[in-house]
């Protein structure tokens, strides 16, 4: 059972959001448990810096050796930082799923974030999965 | 439902990520799958390779049997040495790529993928029936467990006094390992020295258990699918379901080499396979490596650069761990040539990605 830490924000695709309850800046990146489901983090494409997005969009990909999927935007706004270390050595989305492996920042347009999971609804989600 | 093989208390115990495989509860990976690739090329990887079919054909009609049912002249193995060939349909179909070891005169091991053995084991079955043998599906019977790496002989040798320096590759002979009776064959799918070891599915714990411990000086670990698929992939060998399918002929694959025509007497395909001996393929197996770090995958288009147009499909993709590169396995029209105007590229999920042609192996060892 991989860690669910209690001060972020899940989505239904396996990805967090940091930073809500301070302010309009979330940090978003993919949870320890979709890490291990992928396998070793051989690729992440992040969106450019600047860009618009809409909660839902599909704005990145992260591959593994068996797989890729996409990275969704949680919350609508625009994108004002990158992890470029984590595009370097995508190892980190495996190594440091909730810290270093973070993908991106977003300025949360609007006040409503959209349909985020709580940690015990995440939980919940992960265990209905397995 | 998957089945379980003997050892998966063991991969619960190693923490193995398990996953559903032709059937098979089978481990994916125990920790890191570029770890357990990286130890199979420099040290060596412990495989359970159980849900591989066993299928033995024995009487003074099994060789002649095995003429007429495979492509192959089994008829001229030796004993105690084996044969990578295929089993095809009427229409020259691939219906299985398989290995097939001589026991002895009148006793030979096909040794199936699991996604076919069924079928392999039926077709052998209804094939024989002319022939003075007896087929036997032994599949439940044998646990399969693989040691490959360059270090594998050292570990072997520890736990058996059969004459490994003797055995060579594609050879496979009867000998005790940690005690075990087993069939010791030096044969393997990942580009490595190894042994596959055919053992009483009893003795599949303890026999890994002992390997385990003999491996540890070593560098030994357990490696799961996802390095095993790796591994053949650099090796630039097929996988039953991507580069081979009963759409295909031995010769769509590039692999026309092991059906041998000049044998005595019919074999089923034959009919089918003899007019294409002399025809140009329409495509080619050929090995792409990406220049950027996005993976070509299984059903993805390769197109021409110049002009976007199709001209072939990915079979299998990954990224390389000995090439630090994303490599690919594809079907290419041979009327396309690595010297194409503007080169190829494969489209990746609607972006056309540079790659370059190669030809395979990507991985070859040193011997």
């Amino acid at each position: 059972m991989s860690s669910i830490p209690e001060e972020l924000k899940y989505t239904k695709e396996h990805e967090w959001i940091a930073g809500l309850a301070e302010g309009a800046t979330v940090t978003v990146g993919i949870t320890a448990y979709a890490a291990e489901a992928l396998g070793d983090v051989v690729f992440v494409q992040v969106p450019e810096v600047g860009s618009t997005v809409s909660a839902g969009d599909s704005i990145g990909e992260v591959e593994s050796t068996k797989s890729v999927s996409d990275i969704f935007a949680p919350v609508s706004g625009e994108v004002i930082e990158v992890n470029d270390a984590v595009v370097d050595d995508p190892s980190l989305v495996n190594s440091d799923p909730f810290g270093d492996g973070w993908m991106f920042r977003i300025r949360v347009a609007g006040d409503d974030p959209g349909n985020l999971l709580s940690p015990v609804e995440y939980t919940a989600l992960t265990i209905g999965d397995s | 439902m998957s089945r379980p093989t003997p050892l998966r208390e063991v991969h619960e115990s190693l923490g193995a990520t398990l996953t559903d495989f032709a059937g098979w509860l089978m481990p994916l990976r125990y920790g890191s799958e570029s770890a357990e690739h990286n130890a199979v090329r420099e040290a060596a990887g412990l495989f359970d390779l159980s849900h591989m079919g066993e299928i033995h054909l024995t009487g003074p009609g099994a060789a002649a049997a095995l003429d007429y049912a495979l492509v192959s002249e089994l008829s001229t193995l030796a004993p105690g040495r084996a044969r990578y060939t295929m089993i095809c349909a009427e229409s020259g179909g691939v219906l299985d790529d398989l290995i097939v070891y001589r026991l002895a005169p009148d006793s030979f091991m096909v040794v199936a993928n699991a996604s076919n053995y069924l079928r392999v084991a039926a077709e052998l079955t209804t094939r024989s029936e002319p022939y003075d043998v007896v087929v036997e599906d032994r599949s439940e019977e044998y646990a399969l467990i693989a040691v490959q790496g360059p270090r594998s002989v050292e570990i072997v040798a520890k736990l058996t006094d059969a004459d490994l320096a003797g055995l060579k590759y594609y050879a496979g002979l009867p000998g005790a390992v940690a005690g075990f009776d087993a069939l010791i064959a030096r044969t393997g799918y990942t580009g490595e020295d190894g042994f596959e070891l055919f053992v009483a599915a009893a003795d599949a714990v303890p026999l890994w258990q002992a390997l385990t411990e003999a491996g540890e000086p070593y560098g030994l670990r357990p490696a799961g699918l996802s390095a095993r698929d790796t591994l053949r992939l650099e090796a630039g060998m097929p996988l039953y379901g991507n580069e081979l399918s009963e759409e295909l002929t031995p010769f769509d694959a590039g692999l026309g080499r092991v059906v041998k025509f000049d044998k005595a007497g019919d074999f089923v395909g034959r009919a089918a396979l003899e007019p294409l001996r002399d025809v140009p393929a329409r495509r080619r197996r050929v090995g792409l490596v990406a220049t950027g770090r996005r993976v070509p995958r299984h059903g993805y288009p390769v197109v021409s650069r110049a002009d976007g147009s199709v001209v072939g499909e990915v079979t299998s993709g990954a990224p390389s761990q000995s090439l630090g590169r994303p490599i690919a396995m594809a079907y290419i029209d041979t009327d396309v040539d690595s010297g194409v105007t503007g080169g190829l590229a494969v489209d990746i999920r609607g972006t056309h990605e540079p790659v370059e042609m190669v030809e395979l192996p990507f991985y070859r060892r040193n011997k």
